[in-house]
């Protein structure tokens, strides 16, 4: 699916990621870890295509294609997909006609036909339903006057419409209370499937009670010093990232 | 409305300059340059005019003799020569169609150009169009439905013949041609326009509807514009303006008078994409309108404008709410791209006691150009109870452009309620960058947040003229973020 190779990033002069590897296939959830800092929104930064960040060495691989090379559009033409930390208001643009304007720029990209208004107000209706969205969410602009649960909820809304290959939640928890935790976990879970793959950027192990990664990945530093399973994020949340701090100065 | 239109823009959106800019090869019919007594008299009498209007064009005349052009506006540019201006142009081909299949081909080729074919509009929409091209009106439809209703709509010119008493009523009487420098002028120069009475409890079942097109090269345009809804009565009525592409300046100063009497309605909606000059500012119309109207007690005017077009805009429509609980709207849109100069607004001038205004003013500057909002609200000392509220944005969309407000409250009555809000923007990156990620283009994604933007204005249209809105939004804006 992607594969990151020695990512090396800097912004302002100050280099952020250090060498980063990592690579995910389909089917997989992986999620990153790590403490303030450490660089994990810049990586859902630079694989969405920001573009304020300079990439100083590396290579990111997606679906077979130079991911680097491609516009931020062309990335999401391909299927990849960023759930945003702070996702943006855009007064009077209605979430629907958000969407339907994505979904058919995708679809032109594909060389398809643009859905038909049955077709997509089909899908509305059956996918808000996964994030348990009010359906006057959907005609309302985006995000506007949505409460921070109601945003997030939203983000996997459009990722349910969009249906991507590879899916980044950057932070998608924070500022979540334990039942918006639970219906986006819900979400994410109900999306998965053997052709997509999520990667899943948190502070914390709580959502991953609820959203079960294949692999745990710290990211410290600009680097991933150590992968495992489910059981290292219980360890991080149990002793924090001191001992991981140490064990990479040792190494 | 708004969800079925952006993907359309974008096929429009593969041209990139100036859509409307050809010009008809018709015949046309000029008056030497140059304005004096002896051009007045004559523009009169090939308008066969009664002698009464002759002498208010003459009137007219010695009082813009007299004024000096305004230079209080935000806007720099060259003072027209008023005496290099041909002020009278005429299809050559003046008599009236009897039918539409007797309209010259390239005329119709010109309308079908401008996506207004009279056919399909006949067919689709029931608008009547009161075709305008220089100074002559050309086609009419839909006159005998309105007839039965006892509706007048028809060109100035006719009017003066038809109904000289009802014109010579009313004309004057919102905009005197004392009010201003570019009123007095269209009053003595004035060749054509439109005239529109809704007779009383009448409710116009249509959207009544203009298109102005400026044609023969270095012509200016004198559009006089009359609409009378009488007690009780309703009328939408819509005027959109294109212009072919011009290397010299070209004045357009025209005037609008509306007239509600009690309890009548008037709906007053516009889109202008005159030519606005190339991107190194060279060319474009000037657009110098004085629109007013006038409500008596409980009537309504709501004013409605996009504009796009023009190298420099002058323009307030405005409305004097005379009568008791008469209301008065203004939403506007106006876009400067390049080196456009836009200064516009409103007044609303409160006489009546629990008179009710509402300003939204929506700018949009891109390049190097200038917007500027200027609105009075003023409320008179018998105003009691008055209310107004004003909302002005700004929203820029690159670091070189300009946008002002200059918004002036006179209240003389202690009772009124005055709320003025304004904001100013720039086109967030992080909007942008937001949409992108979802796979849509800069150009679709600048197009979905200015039409947002300005989606409390766009609703105020009638429906065809909003889809056309959105896509002049479009058109005007593109690869404008910087």
């Amino acid at each position: 699916m992607i594969e990151i190779k020695n990512l090396h990033a800097k912004i302002e002069g100050k280099e952020i990621l250090k060498g980063l590897n990592l690579k995910v296939n389909a089917g997989e959830v992986h999620a990153i870890m790590g403490p303030n800092g450490a660089g994990k929104s810049t990586l859902a930064s630079i694989l969405a295509g920001r573009e304020e960040y300079e990439i100083t060495e590396g290579e990111v691989t997606f679906e077979g294609s130079d991911l680097l090379e491609l516009s931020t559009e062309e990335r999401a033409h391909l299927g990849l997909f960023l759930a945003f930390q702070y996702p943006v208001e855009i007064p009077g643009v209605s979430n629907v006609n958000f969407l339907r304007t994505a979904i058919n720029e995708i679809r032109d990209a594909k060389g398809e036909d643009p859905i038909s208004a049955k077709d997509f107000m089909a899908m509305v209706r059956e996918k808000s339903k996964i994030v348990e969205l009010d359906s006057s969410l959907a005609s309302r602009s985006v995000n506007e006057g949505f409460s921070g649960g109601e945003k997030k909820r939203n983000e996997i809304f459009q990722m349910a419409m969009l249906n991507p290959k590879l899916a980044v939640l950057d932070e998608t928890d924070s500022g979540l209370d334990i039942d918006a935790l639970r219906i986006v976990a819900k979400g994410v879970n109900t999306l998965k499937s053997a052709n997509n793959a999520t990667i899943v950027i948190t502070h914390y192990q709580r959502l991953l009670d609820y959203i079960v990664p294949d692999f745990v990945h710290v990211l410290y530093d600009g680097r991933i010093v150590k992968t495992g399973n489910k059981e290292l994020a219980l360890k991080l949340e149990e002793k924090g990232y001191d001992w991981i701090k140490e064990e990479t100065q040792v190494g | 409305m708004a969800q079925y239109t952006e993907n359309e823009l974008a096929k429009d959106l593969d041209k990139q300059d100036y859509k409307f800019g050809f010009v008809t090869d018709v015949e046309t019919d000029k008056i030497p340059e140059g304005l004096n007594e002896d051009i007045i008299r004559l523009i009169s009498s090939k308008k066969n005019e009664p002698s009464w209007l002759l002498e208010y064009r003459l009137k007219s005349f010695e009082i813009w003799k007299s004024m000096a052009e305004p230079n209080w506006a935000h806007v720099r540019y060259k003072k027209p020569d008023f005496q290099k201006i041909i002020y009278y142009a005429a299809p050559t081909q003046t008599k009236k169609y009897e039918s539409w299949d007797d309209v010259d081909p390239e005329m119709k080729e010109t309308m079908a150009k401008l996506g207004i074919s009279l056919e399909e509009q006949k067919k689709l929409t029931g608008v009547a169009v009161d075709f305008v091209m220089d100074s002559v009106s050309v086609a009419t439809s839909f006159k005998s439905k309105l007839k039965e209703l006892g509706i007048i709509f028809c060109s100035f010119s006719e009017a003066v013949q038809e109904y000289p008493e009802l014109v010579k009523e009313h004309m004057g009487t919102v905009v005197p041609n004392t009010d201003n420098f570019y009123a007095a002028l269209n009053s003595a120069v004035f060749t054509d326009g439109s005239f529109c009475y809704i007779p009383k409890g009448v409710r116009c079942p249509m959207e009544l509807s203009t298109y102005f097109r400026i044609n023969a090269g270095g012509t200016g345009q004198f559009e006089r514009t009359l609409v009378i809804a009488d007690e009780g009565s309703y009328v939408s009525y819509l005027e959109g303006c294109t212009a072919p592409q011009r290397d010299e300046n070209q004045l357009h100063a025209a005037v609008v008078e509306l007239k509600a009497m009690n309890d009548a309605e008037i709906k007053y909606s516009t889109v202008q994409n005159w030519y606005p000059g190339d991107e190194n500012g060279l060319g474009g119309i000037f657009n110098f309108v004085t629109k007013r109207g006038i409500c008596e007690t409980n009537a309504k005017i709501s004013w409605t404008q996009v504009e796009t077009g023009s190298a420099v805009t002058w323009k307030y429509p405005s409305c004097i709410l005379k009568g008791d609980g008469s209301i008065g709207e203004f939403y506007s849109v106006a876009v400067t791209n390049n080196y456009q100069q836009a200064d516009t607004g409103t007044k609303m001038i409160h006489l009546g006691k629990r008179t009710k205004s509402t300003i939204i003013s929506k700018g949009i500057s891109a390049g190097n150009s200038e917007n500027s909002y200027r609105g009075l609200v003023q409320i008179q000392k018998n105003a009691h109870g008055a209310r107004n509220f004003s909302q002005c944005d700004s929203l820029l969309m690159t670091d070189h452009c300009g946008a002002h407000t200059f918004p002036y409250i006179e209240c003389k009555n202690p009772s009124a309620q005055i709320e003025h809000e304004a904001t100013t923007s720039k086109i967030g990156e992080d909007q942008l960058f937001y949409c992108k990620q979802r796979g849509i283009s800069e150009e679709k994604a600048i197009s979905l947040i200015v039409n947002g933007y300005c989606k409390e204005v766009l609703n105020q249209l009638p429906m065809e003229f909003a889809v056309e809105a959105q896509k002049l939004l479009a058109i005007s804006l593109e690869g404008s973020v910087g």
